[in-house]
Order: C-alpha cells, then sequence, then structure tokens
C-alpha cells in the first residue's frame, strides 16, 4: 500500500506560540490519489497543507515527498502548488499574466508560455478571457483563474484549501464536479481540505477526518459514514443519535432500557460502548409495536422528508421518515441490527449524542461564560 | 511563512529603527540634558526654576489654545457634517477646496491677514465706504486667536469629515428607524460616532496654536507674547540654549500629558485619523 | 435648513479664502501697497524673474523636498514591511509610539531638538557651520518618515497575506515575491505618502528655520526674512503663482483620479 505513496508525513508536531496545531500526525498520500482532509476549523487542516507546501515547517517529524526529507526546502523549490482560500490573484496582473506567472519566473520561453497559458484557460472554460482584468470576474472565473495558475506549472501534487467557500451552492456543486473531472484527466494528486462534508464524502478517494490537531480517521467516504470510529466522526458526518451502552456478548447491546441485536463483535464481556444509529436508519411504527416508544416534540418538513425529534427516557432521537407524525403524538421506533453501529468509547463520549439542539455553538449562545476562542487559521 | 524569513522581514526595519535612534529619541535626550545643565555642561537646577517667571506666558498660552481650538471645533462641525452629506463627486471637490489653503506658505497668508486687519487696512477701506468707524482689530489677543483658527481650521475639519463620510448610512437610518428625528440623530448618534475624528481634531489644533511663534508676533504686534516666542528667542537671539530647552520640555510634557489623556477616549494605538 | 447651511459654507469658505485672494489681487497692483490697489500691473511678477535670491531659495526648496521625500519614502516603506512583521507587543508598540512623536509633538520642539542635538555634533567635531543642506535633509527626512509609514502600514495591512505565498508557491524567492507582487499592490499607498512628504518638505517652515543655516535658504525661510520687513507684492506674487500651480495639479490629479475610477467601475460592471 505504501510502496505508492508520494508525500509522507510522519510524527509531525506543529505549535504556535503555546497552541499545539498538530499532535505526532503520521499521514501518506498515494500518487493520483484525491484525498481530503475533513475537520472543524482549528483542527489543523489547513496548517497540515501548509506543512506541505511549505510555508510551515514542523517542529518535529519529516516530511517526505518520493522518498526524499523535504522539511527545510522553500516553498518556490517544490513541485507542489496551492489553490488559496480566496484564491490570491495579483490584482495588476490580467488572466493571461496571472496564469503565466509561474511560467515566467521559471523564464520559459515566450512561445511556450503561450501554448500553456491557452490550453490552461481551455482546460478551465476560460478562453479569450486572457486579457480581462481579475477583478472584473466573478467568484467562479477568479476560482478558475486560480486552477488555471496552478495548474500552468504542472505540480506533481496540487493543494486546496477551501477553495469552493465563496462560491454559491449551485456553482460550488458545479465546480465540484469540474474539479474531480480535472483531477481524473491530468492525474494529479489532488490534496482538498474543506470543512463541508458533503464535499468530502461525493469528491474524495479518501477523506481524513480531523480534529484538535490529531487525525481520527482515515478511510473511504463509504467507511467514514459507515463505520465511524468514535462519536466526533459520527456526529461531524452526517446526522447521528449516540448513545451510551453496553455489550453483554458479541451481537447484543443495550441501551435506552433494551435489548437489541446488532452485528458488531469483538468487544469485552459487558463493555461500555457509544451506539451510533443514523436518523434515517430508524423505522416509524405503531406505539405498541416499537422497540421504543416516545413522543413527538417537533417537527420540521426537509423536502425529501420531516425531521422528526422524538423524546425517548429524556434523550432527543432525531429521525427522518416519510411519513408525518403530529407533534405531541406517541409512537413507536423499530431498529434493524444493520442499522446499529457500536463504537469504542473515546474522549469525545458524551460530548455529542442527544438533539436538544444542533450544534455545540448554540448551546453557548446563551452561556455568557463561555469564551469567544479565536481561530489560528 | 516560517521563522526565518519573518524574521529576514522583520530586518528591513533596522534603518528606520537605527533613524529614529539618532534623529528623534536623541534629540529628545539632548532636550532634557540642555534643561539641567548651564552653558559651561554642569548640572543645574536654574533652567528649571527660572521658568516660574514665564507661568503667565504658559497660562496664555493654554488659553489662547484652548479658545481656538473651541472656535475651531464649532466651526468645522456643522461643515463637515454638510460635506458629508453631499454626492461623492462634491465632497471630493470641497475636500480639495478646504486643504487647499494649507499649500501655501502659512507666513504669506498670516502676512496677508495683516493687510486686512490693519486700522488702515483693506477691511476698515471697506467699512468705511459704508460709513462705519474704523475698528481696531490688528495687534490685538482677538486678532491673534484669528490666526490660529484661520491656520489651523483644516486640521480640524479634516478628520471629523473622514470620520463621518465614513458613516455606515445603514446605522444613522437605524437611529431613525428608532425614532430620532434630525436633531437627535445628530445628537445620539452622530456626534458619538464621530467622537474618533474630533478627538484627533482637537489635539491637530491645540498642538501647534500653543506652541505657535509667528502668528503672535504679526497679528499680535509683539503684546502677546506666547510660549513659542520665548523657545524661538532663546534660540535665534539671545542664544540662551538651555533655558530654551528647559521651556520646550515643560512645553512638551505638557502637551503629551494632555495628548495622553485624549488618547483614552479613543483607545486607538495606532496613527491618528489624518 | 439647505439655504442656510450653503450660507454656512459660503461663509467658511470665504474666511478660509480671504487672505489667498487678497494676495492674488494685490500680486497686480501696481503700488507696492498691500492694503490699497492702485491699478493693475504685471510688474512684480517681472520683478520676481529678476530677484536671484528667491530663485535661488525655490530652486533649493524643490532640490530638498524631492531628496527628503525620495529618501523618506524608501527608508519608511522598507520600515512598514519590517514593522507590518512585528506581532503585537511590546517591540511594536513601542515602534509606534516613536514614529508618532514627530506628528505629536510641537514641530517648535521638534526643531529645537534637532537643533541642539547638530549643534554639540557641530561642536565635537569643531565645525561651527554645520546647519545646511545636510542637516535640513535629515531634519526632513525625519518628520517625513511617520506620514509614509502611516500610510504604507494600512495598505499592507489590507493586502491579501497569500499574495506573496502564492507568488511563492509559483516559483518566486522570498524577495522576488515581494518586488513581483507585494510592492506593486502597495503602490497606490507609497506614491500617496510621498506626495504627502514632497508637499509637508515644500511647505516647512518651523524645522527649517530652527535646523537650516545661512549657507542654503529655503523658500519658507527666505518669506520669513522678507516678512520681518515689509513684504514687498512680489513675494504675493510668487505665492500667487504657487498656488495656481498647486491648484492645476490637483484638478489633474483629480481628473485623472475620477477617470481611473470610472475605468474600473466599467470593468467590474
Amino acid at each position: 500500500m505504501k510502496n505508492n505513496a508520494i508525500i509522507d508525513l510522519k510524527n509531525i508536531s506543529v505549535s504556535f506560540g503555546n497552541n499545539q496545531v498538530l499532535k505526532n500526525l503520521n499521514l501518506y498520500i498515494r500518487d493520483k490519489e484525491f484525498i481530503t482532509l475533513l475537520g472543524p476549523s482549528g483542527c489543523g487542516k489547513t496548517t497540515t497543507l501548509r506543512i506541505i507546501a511549505g510555508f510551515v515547517e514542523p517542529d518535529e517529524g519529516e516530511v517526505i515527498f518520493e522518498g526524499k526529507k523535504i522539511n527545510s526546502v522553500p516553498p518556490h523549490k517544490r513541485q507542489v502548488n496551492t489553490i488559496f482560500q480566496r484564491y490570491a490573484l495579483f490584482p495588476h496582473l490580467n488572466v493571461y499574466e496571472n496564469v503565466a506567472f509561474g511560467l515566467r519566473i521559471r523564464k520559459t520561453p515566450e512561445k511556450q508560455i503561450k501554448e500553456t497559458v491557452e490550453e490552461m484557460l481551455a482546460l478551465v472554460n476560460l478562453t479569450g478571457f486572457g486579457k480581462r482584468n481579475i477583478n472584473s470576474l466573478s467568484g467562479g472565473q477568479q476560482q478558475r483563474v486560480a486552477i488555471a495558475r496552478a495548474l500552468a506549472v504542472k505540480p506533481r501534487v496540487l493543494l486546496l484549501d477551501e477553495p469552493l467557500g465563496a462560491l454559491d451552492l449551485k456553482l460550488r456543486k458545479d465546480m465540484q464536479v469540474e474539479l474531480k473531472n480535472i483531477q481524473q484527466r491530468l492525474g494529479i494528486t489532488f490534496i482538498y481540505v474543506t470543512h463541508d462534508q458533503e464535499e468530502a464524502l461525493s469528491m474524495s478517494d479518501t477523506v481524513v477526518v480531523m480534529d484538535n490537531g490529531v487525525i481520527q480517521q482515515i478511510g473511504t467516504p463509504l467507511d467514514i459514514y459507515n463505520e465511524p470510529k468514535n462519536a466526533f466522526v459520527a456526529d461531524f458526518i452526517g446526522e447521528s443519535n449516540i448513545l451510551d451502552g453496553v455489550m453483554p456478548e458479541d451481537c447484543v447491546v443495550d441501551f435506552s432500557g433494551h435489548r437489541f441485536e446488532c452485528l458488531d463483535k469483538g468487544f469485552a464481556k459487558n463493555e461500555a460502548v457509544d451506539v451510533v444509529v443514523r436518523p434515517e436508519d430508524v423505522d416509524v411504527v405503531e406505539p405498541e409495536k416499537g422497540m421504543l416508544c416516545g413522543v413527538v416534540t417537533s417537527v420540521t418538513f426537509k423536502g425529501v422528508h420531516f425531521e422528526i425529534i422524538v423524546d425517548i427516557g429524556g434523550f432527543k432521537w432525531m429521525i427522518q421518515t416519510t411519513d408525518y407524525q403530529p407533534e405531541g403524538s406517541k409512537i413507536g421506533l423499530f431498529i434493524e441490527p444493520d442499522a446499529i453501529h457500536i463504537m469504542k468509547k473515546s474522549e469525545y463520549s458524551g460530548i455529542y449524542g442527544d438533539y436538544s439542539s444542533f450544534s455545540e455553538e448554540f448551546d453557548e449562545l446563551s452561556d455568557p461564560s463561555a469564551d469567544a476562542e479565536e481561530d489560528e487559521e | 511563512m516560517n521563522n526565518r524569513s519573518v524574521l529576514k522581514t522583520k530586518l528591513v526595519a533596522s534603518p528606520y529603527i537605527v533613524w529614529s535612534a539618532l534623529f528623534i529619541i536623541a534629540p529628545l535626550i539632548f532636550v532634557v540634558y540642555y534643561s539641567f545643565t548651564d552653558a559651561a555642561g554642569n548640572f543645574t537646577f536654574d533652567n528649571i526654576s527660572a521658568l516660574v517667571k514665564y507661568a503667565p506666558t504658559f497660562l496664555r498660552s493654554i488659553w489662547f489654545g484652548i479658545v481656538a481650538t473651541l472656535i475651531c471645533l464649532v466651526i468645522a462641525f456643522p461643515l463637515a457634517y454638510i460635506i458629508s452629506q453631499k454626492t461623492e463627486k462634491i465632497q471630493r471637490t470641497l475636500v480639495m477646496l478646504v486643504m487647499l489653503p494649507m499649500w501655501m506658505s502659512f507666513l504669506i497668508r498670516t502676512y496677508s491677514w495683516m493687510a486686512l486687519l490693519q486700522d488702515t487696512g483693506i477691511i476698515n477701506t471697506m467699512l468705511g465706504k459704508i460709513g462705519i468707524d474704523p475698528i481696531h482689530m490688528i495687534n490685538t489677543s482677538g486678532a491673534v486667536i484669528l490666526g490660529m483658527v484661520y491656520n489651523f481650521l483644516p486640521y480640524m475639519i479634516m478628520p471629523i469629515y473622514s470620520v463621518m463620510a465614513k458613516l455606515d448610512h445603514s446605522m444613522i437610518e437605524a437611529c431613525q428607524d428608532l425614532g430620532g428625528n434630525r436633531l437627535t440623530v445628530i445628537r445620539r448618534c452622530i456626534l458619538p460616532m464621530s467622537m474618533p475624528g474630533v478627538v484627533s481634531g482637537i489635539t491637530m489644533v491645540f498642538v501647534p496654536s500653543v506652541s505657535t511663534f509667528y502668528i503672535s508676533q504679526k497679528l499680535g504686534g509683539g503684546s502677546f507674547d506666547l510660549i513659542g516666542d520665548v523657545i524661538e528667542r532663546q534660540f535665534q537671539q539671545s542664544y540662551n540654549y538651555n533655558l530654551g530647552a528647559s521651556i520646550s520640555l515643560v512645553l512638551m510634557v505638557l502637551i503629551l500629558l494632555s495628548m495622553a489623556v485624549m488618547n483614552r477616549f479613543t483607545g486607538d494605538e495606532e496613527g491618528m485619523v489624518i | 435648513m439647505k439655504t442656510a447651511s450653503r450660507i454656512y459654507s459660503a461663509l467658511v469658505f470665504l474666511f478660509l479664502y480671504a487672505p489667498i485672494i487678497v494676495l492674488v489681487l494685490f500680486s497686480f497692483n501696481s503700488s507696492s501697497s498691500t492694503s490699497v490697489f492702485a491699478g493693475f500691473s504685471l510688474q512684480w511678477y517681472k520683478s520676481l524673474f529678476q530677484d536671484e535670491a528667491t530663485l535661488r531659495a525655490l530652486y533649493n526648496t524643490l532640490i530638498l523636498a524631492v531628496c527628503s521625500s525620495v529618501a523618506a519614502t524608501v527608508i519608511g516603506t522598507a520600515a512598514a514591511v519590517g514593522i507590518d512583521k512585528f506581532k503585537k507587543g511590546v517591540a511594536r508598540s513601542s515602534v509606534m509610539a516613536v514614529t508618532n512623536i514627530p506628528m505629536m509633538n510641537p514641530e517648535i520642539v521638534t526643531g529645537i531638538s534637532m537643533m541642539l542635538l547638530f549643534v554639540f555634533v557641530g561642536r565635537l567635531v569643531k565645525n561651527d557651520s554645520v546647519l545646511g543642506f545636510g542637516t535640513l535633509l535629515i531634519a526632513h527626512v525625519t518628520f517625513n518618515l511617520p506620514y509614509i509609514i502611516l500610510t504604507v502600514l494600512p495598505k499592507l495591512r489590507q493586502t491579501d497575506r497569500n499574495l506573496a505565498e502564492a507568488a511563492q508557491d509559483l516559483g518566486c524567492m522570498p524577495v522576488q515575491a515581494f518586488f513581483k507582487v507585494v510592492l506593486p499592490s502597495i503602490t497606490p499607498g507609497i506614491i500617496t505618502g510621498m506626495i504627502m512628504a514632497f508637499t509637508l518638505s515644500l511647505d516647512d517652515f518651523i524645522i527649517s528655520y530652527f535646523t537650516g543655516g545661512p549657507g542654503f535658504q529655503t523658500l519658507p525661510i527666505a518669506i520669513f526674512s522678507m516678512t520681518k520687513k515689509r513684504v514687498k507684492p512680489d513675494m504675493y506674487a510668487l505665492s500667487a503663482l504657487i498656488f495656481v500651480s498647486i491648484l492645476l495639479l490637483l484638478i489633474l490629479y483629480n481628473l485623472a483620479q475620477s477617470k481611473s475610477e470610472r475605468e474600473s467601475k466599467r470593468r467590474t460592471k
């Protein structure tokens, strides 16, 4: 597996002042893959990207590019290029000169520059925009110029730092498809940073979920969604009900005062675990037929389904169902064994789970003692 | 950026840091040194104790400075407001008109006021034509204050205007929305929000007014000695550098203290509104 | 309300321009009086161009303004670039505090403090006439520096931090990245600061009065020594000429600016 790694980060630690941003991070990136670093802001994903680009030198650990240690190689000597969050296009140069910038630095002959720039502009569908001023372009067009500019110097690896963050929803979806196409056509490695889990799942070959300077899970999008390793990953990717449970034996789990069948095994006898049940995997049934029973406390129409919050013994479950259930009605829940996912207890156990509110921030809003932390990134 | 190149970038500030140590800090040290030594270089308090004699001059300077500053404020605030309400194009022209006089030698402009204010000057000639007796204006304290107001008025208008021009219009609308009439909007909304400009204007007028020496000589006819005049004489006529330095030191300390108090109000450490 | 504000503005502007109107008018006076207009003549303009001392002073003033504003721009821009990288803290706030001193201190104090330094150094090297072009240049650079720094710093702050990184990412060495990308984006700030420094230096009297010497007279100093006696209208003629040329420059500058603004507006549409 590891022999086709293009980049290998070994035991990387970084601190800014007293703030440790990355803690002993290990990650290898295979050639030609689309890998996404996913996590909330401040998780260290951008710092990881900047280490690969050469803008940050790690305090400890090794950065290896094709088998060679490049810790102190400056950015301009690395075969990687970056698409910056707000594109960082040069405002004093027009579109053509922006794309030609890297080639001119390399003293490429004029004829070749012209060919490459035109090829790149065609690649991002901006043929004929060469003379345009940067400030006259829309956000989507600026994004394309940034891509063309980075690709013009033929990097081995392209680093993308939340490149679609400034675009509106529909355009973002189009650009996701286009970026994926470009990556497959050129066959170069893309390292993509985002906090948008949907974006990460739909584009990547591999997703790296990070929090607090630590990699929480590495896997394919399917693995990450279906088999989250801990409560953080389960909560961050998609919606989940996370409950405290106990496994008396393999394939049996107790939670919410009921014994369920499940498919997980390999835990110690009577081990305390976190149980994940995705809202779409719960069936709503008559109260008497349900494994669990509760009262609907709120109903929200979401288009494809209703999102209902059900109070079961004080724990607020979120359930997605296509059948309308009025507020205050009593309903039963039925959960299939394959809808239950068991995780080992972690430092995140107990933080996430209940749907009294959707975000941590909302809880803090009404708490004046919560300190407003600022992000370093 | 990595630490090494940040350090290298910081180093390009070093010529300036050396320059400011040599030509900003060192001269101030010399002021202190001369204040506490006599002509032969021996330590003494004589210069400082001699200052008692100049207490009335200090007081007059401060008084004139305060009056001139207040008059400037009263004239400038409405004008700044009026300018800020115009369209962008007219604003630019009016601002240019306010700044333009500052680009002419203030010596000549002050001298020109002499021609206007003299007993047989232009104003009195015009008054005479419509049958009003000449008014004695030159060589009065009023003329000196007029000279200060005239010379430093743009320094009051500009900072207040630039704060007002940047005020978010939706804030003013919010104030009206919450029930303010025209005057209330000005008093409760625009005035407090333009305070940084007002504070900066006050310092920019007060400091040169207190320390001026030319205006008082020309328009006051020498009978309203200000602290700047005394300092000037020590350096250009009687060559008593030590006394001059001690007066300057006191003037500087007074001004820096009052600025420190003023800056409390704005709390902006980097740069005033220019 | 509208008429009231119009009348008010007109009165304030009349106040600001009264002495200027007077001096322009009397520069055409056929007698040498500055209060009675005897008749139209251009004699003061003629005598102005025959007065070598005045022309010499004008030339000196221009040389000094060019040298000091260019030197201050170079040192000050470098300083701003360095200071911009200082973290918030003691170092940064003390540098900024020192930078503010020449702007906050009364000009007369700045003037005499530098004079004391120069005279002291002059005595050390046994040279009684140190005061001259050199000391004036030092003094002018010193009071110009804060204006350069305080106009360039905000421009640097507005510049996208990623610009320099993007340039390095595309293959520039750090120094190259600065000259190719950062410098062009702060150039408007540098030019504004330099123009400000140039005009300040042209117009400075108080600091020059204390730091200059008889060997190198600038125009404000020449005017000062003339106003000690009776001013002849040739000084008025000179001021009128300066006024008109500044007016023209400003109008040209404004036209150029509004033209470029119109263009950029059209481009963004």
